[in-house]
Formats: C-alpha cells, sequence, structure tokens
C-alpha cells in the first residue's frame, strides 16, 4: 500500500468517525431540547416534504458531506504545513461560525421549502428559517453547533498524519 | 407554597373567572394529544407533543397556568355541536350586533411527497355569519404546568414564536396579535362583517424546525381534508342500533384516545380532575392502562374497528417487553415503566381540588384482574377475525405462566386501592377468565402450554373462589376475602363468562349490590370509600358501573332496566366528550376525569 493509499483510508475512517461524533452532539442536542437545528431534515425537505424520507436522505447526504469534509480538512492542514487537535478545533469552530452566520442565514435563498418572515408562509416554502446564529431554533444553538464542529476537527487534527 | 414566576404575573380580566363545569368541556385531537375546548372557545388543557408531556395550556386546573382563547365580545348564547361524525367542533356565538362561528381542530396531514405539515397544528377559524361581530383572541401559554416562563419574539409574516422552551411554537394569525404590556401573553381583536373570516393557528414542532402552514385557501384545504378524513373514519362504524348518534360520538371519542404513532390508547387526555367537588381523588389518567385498553378495544371490536385493535395487540407485544410475562398495571404510549407519581401544590386545582398529581402511584400495584381482561380482549380479537402470529403465541404462554404463579397473591384490585393488598374476589375470578380463554385460544392457535394445567388452574381458582369469596350468609359475592363489602366490579363476573347470567349467586348479588351500592339512582364502585381504598375523602357514582348490572339476567325486566339505564345515563351524559367518569349521585354537576366510555 503506498503512502498516499494508506492516508486517504486514514482521512476515510477518521472522516467518519469524526462525522459520527459531530452528528451525535448535534442529535443529542436536539433530543435535550437545546436546539432544533436538523441538518439532515433540513438537507432532506430540500427534495421531499415526507418527512420520514426527508429525514432519510438528509442523513445520508450529511453523512457524505462529513466524509468528504474530512479531505477539505486535510488540504487545510496541508496548506498551513501542520495537524493538530487544537488547529482542528479551531478550524472547526470556524467553520461552525461560518456556518451560523453565513450560510443558514442565506437558506430561505436557497431551499425550496423554506419560508422567509418578510413573505410569510406560502405554497411549499413553510419551514421556519433559522435566522442569524440560527437563533430560531433555539438560543443555545450557535453554542451546540459550534462544539459539534470544533469537536469534529479536533478529531480529524488529532488523527491526520502530514507527510 | 410560592407559585412559579410564570404564574405570578397581574391577573388578566379574564384569567378571574370562574372554572367551567366539567362538562361543559369539549374535545380535539389528533390521536397524539388532545386539547379541551371550554364553552367561551378558550382551549384550557393541552400537553404537547404526546398526552402525558407536560401542558402548554392548564386553565382547567388553575386558572393562571395558560389558555388559548377566541371569542366574540359581548355573548348572549353559544351554541356547539361537532361537525356531523367528526372530531371538528363548531361553537357559535350570538351577539346583540351579530352571530360569530369558530371551528377548532386538530388538523391531520394529508400525506403528499410535497407538502411540508408540523408535528401538531391547531387551526382555529373564525367566521361572521351574520352582522357584526368583534372577535378577542388570547394566547397565554404557560408551559410545564405553569412552572415555565415564556417569552415571545415576532417573527414578521411568520407570527409570534415562544422562545426560551424546549420545543418550538409559532402562532399565527390574520388578526393582527401583540404582546399584552410586560404580561407573557398575546392579544388581538377584530371587527368582522358578514362574510369575512379570519384564521389562528398554532404551529408546534418538538425537535426540527417549525412548519408554519399558510392561512387563507390553504387552511381551508386542510380544514376540509380534516373533516373528510374524520368522516371516512367514522363511516367504518357497523353499529345501527338504538342511541346510534351517541355511540358513534363515543367512538370519536374513544379515537382520540388512541396513540396513532404506537397503538397505545390512554385513559384520558387529562389528570387530576377530581371526583368529587374539592375532594383529593385527583389521579393523572394520561397513561395506558392495561384493563381499560382492553375495554376500549371490545368497544372497537364490537363496531367494526379491526385496526385499532391490532394496532393496540402490536403496542402491547412490543411496549412490554421491559416487564416481559409480568404486565404492569400501566404503561405510557411508549411502554415507559417509570411514572412516578408528584404533587404540584402551587397549583390551586380544578376548583379547588387538591393536589393536583402527575404521574401515577398505582403503576408499581399488582392488579390480577388485568390479565383477565387482556386474554378476553385477545380472544374476542380471534373471534372478530384476527389472527395471532408465532411471537403473540408465545407472548400468550408467557402471561399464562406468569399467572400460574401469581394468582394466589393479594393484589390491590380493579379500584387500584392504596389500603393494602387483599384477596379481592373479583381479580381472583379474572384470573379464572385468563386461564380459560387461553384453553380457547388453545384450540385454535399454537399456543405452547399444557391444557391439563389450565384445567386445573381454571377448578382450583373456581373452588377457591365459591369457597371465600361468596358469604352464604348475605347471599352474595363480596369485594374481598372474609369481608362483607360490596363490590360494583363483581358485576361483570357474567359478562366475563365466570358465572352464567342469570345464575342464582349473581343475580342474588346484584340485589345486594343494588341494595348497598345504589345512591339517588346510580351505582357507587364500593360503599365507604376511605375505608376500603385508604384515600380520603368520598365519591360519586362511577358512570360506567351503571351499565354492568343490567348485564347479568336474561329477564326480560331486567332488560327493560338495561334501556331504562341507557336512557338515564344519555341524560347525565356530556355532549362533548361521551361519558364523564363520576356521575353525579349527590351534586347536580358530572366530576372526574375527562374519559372515554368504558366498557358497557
Amino acid at each position: 500500500m503506498t503512502q498516499t493509499a494508506g492516508e486517504i483510508i486514514r482521512i476515510l475512517i477518521w472522516g467518519f468517525a469524526a462525522t459520527a461524533a459531530l452528528s451525535a452532539v448535534m442529535f443529542g442536542a436536539q433530543r435535550m431540547g437545546y436546539s432544533r437545528l436538523s441538518f439532515p431534515f433540513l438537507i432532506g425537505t430540500m427534495f421531499t416534504g415526507e418527512r420520514s424520507a426527508a429525514n432519510a436522505a438528509g442523513l445520508m447526504a450529511y453523512l457524505l458531506g462529513g466524509w468528504l469534509f474530512a479531505f477539505v480538512y486535510y488540504f487545510i492542514f496541508a496548506m498551513v504545513g501542520h495537524a493538530g487537535w487544537l488547529l482542528g478545533l479551531g478550524i472547526g469552530a470556524a467553520h461552525g461560525l461560518v456556518l451560523l452566520v453565513m450560510l443558514l442565514p442565506m437558506l430561505p435563498h436557497l431551499h425550496p421549502r423554506m419560508a422567509s418572515e418578510y413573505q410569510g408562509p406560502g405554497g411549499q416554502r413553510t419551514l421556519q428559517p433559522p435566522g442569524f446564529l440560527a437563533l430560531n431554533y433555539g438560543y443555545r444553538t450557535p453554542l451546540t453547533t459550534i462544539l459539534a464542529h470544533a469537536i469534529y476537527g479536533a478529531i480529524l487534527g488529532a488523527q491526520i498524519t502530514l507527510y | 407554597m410560592a407559585p412559579p414566576a410564570a404564574l405570578s404575573e397581574p391577573a388578566s380580566e379574564t384569567l378571574a373567572d370562574a372554572f367551567p363545569a366539567i362538562g361543559d368541556y369539549a374535545l380535539i385531537g389528533n390521536c397524539r394529544t388532545a386539547a379541551l375546548v371550554s364553552r367561551e372557545g378558550a382551549i384550557e388543557w393541552l400537553c404537547l407533543p404526546t398526552f402525558s408531556s407536560p401542558s402548554l395550556f392548564a386553565a382547567v386546573l388553575d386558572r393562571r397556568a395558560g389558555r388559548f382563547s377566541v371569542a366574540a365580545k359581548g355573548v348572549t348564547s353559544i351554541t356547539r355541536e361537532y361537525v356531523d361524525d367528526t372530531n371538528v367542533l363548531q361553537t357559535t356565538f350570538q351577539t346583540p350586533s351579530g352571530r360569530m362561528r369558530l371551528t377548532d381542530c386538530f388538523t391531520l396531514a394529508a400525506l403528499t411527497a410535497t407538502q411540508l405539515y408540523p408535528e401538531h397544528e391547531i387551526l382555529r377559524r373564525v367566521e361572521c355569519l351574520e352582522g357584526e361581530v368583534e372577535v378577542d383572541v388570547l394566547f397565554e401559554p404557560r408551559f410545564d404546568y405553569g412552572r415555565a416562563r415564556h417569552t415571545f419574539a415576532n417573527r414578521g409574516r411568520l407570527g409570534w414564536a415562544l422562545t426560551h422552551c424546549p420545543f418550538g411554537a409559532l402562532v399565527l394569525s390574520d388578526i393582527a396579535l401583540a404582546p399584552d404590556g410586560d404580561a407573557a401573553r398575546l392579544r388581538g381583536s377584530a371587527r368582522l362583517k358578514a362574510g369575512e373570516e379570519r384564521w389562528v393557528m398554532l404551529a408546534y414542532d418538538r425537535n426540527e424546525a417549525v412548519v408554519v402552514p399558510p392561512l387563507g385557501a390553504a387552511a381551508s384545504e386542510r380544514l376540509a381534508h380534516t373533516i373528510d378524513w374524520w368522516k371516512r373514519w367514522s363511516a367504518r362504524c357497523r353499529y345501527d342500533g338504538p342511541h346510534a348518534d351517541m355511540v358513534r360520538r363515543s367512538i370519536l371519542a374513544l379515537k382520540l384516545m388512541t396513540c396513532s404513532t404506537t397503538g397505545a390508547v390512554v385513559a384520558a387526555p387529562t389528570t387530576s380532575l377530581p371526583e368529587e367537588a374539592q375532594g383529593p381523588r385527583n389521579w393523572d389518567y394520561r397513561f395506558c392502562w392495561i384493563r381499560d385498553s382492553a375495554f376500549v378495544l371490545h368497544a372497537f371490536l364490537s363496531l367494526g374497528f379491526l385496526d385499532e385493535a391490532e394496532a393496540f395487540l402490536e403496542w402491547l407485544l412490543h411496549a412490554t417487553r421491559l416487564t416481559w410475562q409480568r404486565f404492569q398495571v400501566m404503561y405510557d404510549i411508549f411502554g415507559e415503566t417509570r411514572l412516578d407519581e408528584h404533587e404540584l401544590p402551587y397549583l390551586t386545582g380544578y376548583r379547588g381540588a387538591r393536589p393536583v398529581r402527575i404521574g401515577n402511584a398505582a403503576h408499581g400495584q399488582l392488579q390480577l384482574d388485568i390479565y383477565g381482561e387482556l386474554l378476553a380482549t385477545v380472544a374476542a380479537y380471534a373471534d372478530a377475525g384476527g389472527a395471532l402470529d408465532a411471537s403473540e403465541c408465545r407472548m400468550l404462554a408467557g402471561v399464562g405462566e406468569r399467572l400460574f404463579k401469581l394468582w394466589r397473591c393479594p393484589d390491590q384490585g380493579i379500584w387500584e386501592t392504596r389500603s393494602g393488598p387483599r384477596h379481592h374476589t373479583f381479580s381472583k375470578a379474572m384470573c379464572w377468565v385468563a386461564f380459560d380463554c387461553l384453553r380457547a385460544l388453545g384450540e385454535r392457535f399454537p399456543i405452547p402450554i399444557e391444557r391439563a394445567r389450565l384445567d386445573a388452574a381454571c377448578d382450583e381458582i373456581r373452588s377457591d373462589v365459591e369457597a371465600h369469596g361468596y358469604d352464604t350468609e348475605l347471599d352474595s359475592y363480596v369485594a374481598y376475602y372474609g369481608s362483607r363489602a360490596s363490590d360494583a366490579s363483581l358485576l361483570l363476573l357474567a359478562r366475563y363468562g365466570y358465572a352464567k347470567p342469570g345464575e342464582a349467586r349473581m343475580e342474588s348479588t346484584f340485589r345486594y349490590i343494588a341494595k348497598t351500592l345504589t345512591r339517588n339512582g346510580l351505582i357507587l364502585r364500593y360503599s365507604d370509600a376511605a375505608h376500603f381504598d385508604g384515600v380520603a375523602g368520598g365519591e360519586n357514582s362511577f358512570g360506567p358501573c351503571n351499565f354492568w348490572g343490567p348485564n347479568i339476567s336474561p329477564m326480560p325486566a331486567t332488560r327493560r332496566k338495561r334501556r331504562s339505564c341507557w336512557s338515564d345515563c344519555a341524560d347525565r351524559r356530556t355532549t362533548w366528550a361521551s361519558s364523564p367518569r363520576s356521575l353525579p349521585s349527590r351534586t347536580p354537576l358530572p366530576w372526574g376525569i375527562f374519559r372515554r366510555p368504558s366498557r358497557t
């Protein structure tokens, strides 16, 4: 096995583990009533209005996305020239912050089933938008989202080796 | 005890008003939770997301504990009805200047791949039918039985969101709502002319982003779909005898007690509605009693609703895994076994009836009769054409094995007494019924249990009951071995097949019970309640008992009495949710839990 192949396998394995940890924290926060932000639900409802199907499809897409993002983290570590849990933690926290500040507030413009506070519900657009920092989904949402992504980054940073 | 902050706010003028009569509440629901709507158009009881969850509105237990009111101003008269054979409620308000109709329902989602629906939606339509009417809206949630304090956040055209709570909820209306000063309530009003309509909607999602369905035409469609769903469901009722309207209304109320996601059937959607004025007998019935569910499933089966019976058996098989072979008296709808009882001393209780309790300490009791009732239900299910698979046969055999070990034990009996275990005659007889049903089922299904053991157990129990549970001096079966107490549950012995209708011992027991337990023409469960069950306070008549007596005799005179009993109880029932538990033998009003009717 070449060094590159070994590294890819390592990224795949730890990418999956980090995604699982990220998902566990996000789901835990949901079930404990800390946050109602569910990425699988938001992703899945882009494609279907049937809840069960949306959650199942969204979860698959989310896990796949988390896996692929492990390679993005690898390239960031490579660019920095260093990998470690602390750096990973920082990158993960920044990742979570970008999601909260930039991507999620944009969702009403991108998501076919998301309503906006300006236009109200109508047609298929019935989902409450996340708002700034996704605070509409619970005031602890920023905390749990950043924490989950920081853990994701820390796991990858600790396990990815740069040659 | 000082009330929580959420209950300490200055009372609005509507908060100080009197409690409506229990019989004046109507029930709406979606087979996952249910709400009580007062005659004045206020939702005064609602737990979310399920029957036994903490309440969002609990004004029925304390006028400060939250409500959701939509009502006309200056009302001179109010009439109410359900839309045909549905659980969609219509309240019509007459005012000096006009007439307004309020339509209330939990919407039922049309399962499509395109449209998202909230986990729960309460939809309220206001229509002005004549003249001009001013309508007031008051939205005053008090989560967790009034212990949690909310704030509201304005979400623009998506309405008002509840914040600082562990779920998502939005209230949306085309009547402008605004916070009422600093108090955690929203108010709004509008003046409508004939032909105009408005909508008020509460959407709830527990764990995900709230889905906010549109108002207007889309809301009309959802309402029409809900009405259509209920009509199609109730059309499956195959009853066509006397009092057909009451029977259909009762089965619709029963359906509201079923949990569509698990198949469980709760005893009632409420807690702590008292059994008598200011009495302490206030219990939480928002759980699934094996016994009561068996009663209900008999009703479903006899009216042609086999799906509900199948769903319940499925639930039973899976939810009771934690206590496998030994059935607990009650479970929550997900099979949770720990239902610890707590008192909420800061709540006033319905008309001062304290304490308000959540959870039910009876969950840990041994009540042997549930085995008989359960197996009688399974036998009825099989008689109706239902099949048992291998795992269900094994489960029934396990129940039988467990009962071989248990039937000699004293128990708390059908009435869940808190005065210690006794050898209740009805419990023992129901163990006989359980073994007898196993014998009958064993002839049709491969239940792995020896017939000879069942025969021997039946013989032994019958000898025991006839020797110790029958008092030859009184010429009657008695409540428990060695006592002279009468017990209305003994009237069921003939119905369950332990005794034959018209049998001398049953006829004499009927006479003894009628003599000792009748008050103002209605039957009590037992006499000297505090001594019998170990709880302070007294009781009114227990509604279902009044249907049991006339069943035990094939004599024409008794059949006439049965018809008379039907009519009498029909007169005393509440129009809005089948029968109340306690009928008024001492007071002019029905008391007790807001529950489904028991087996008649």
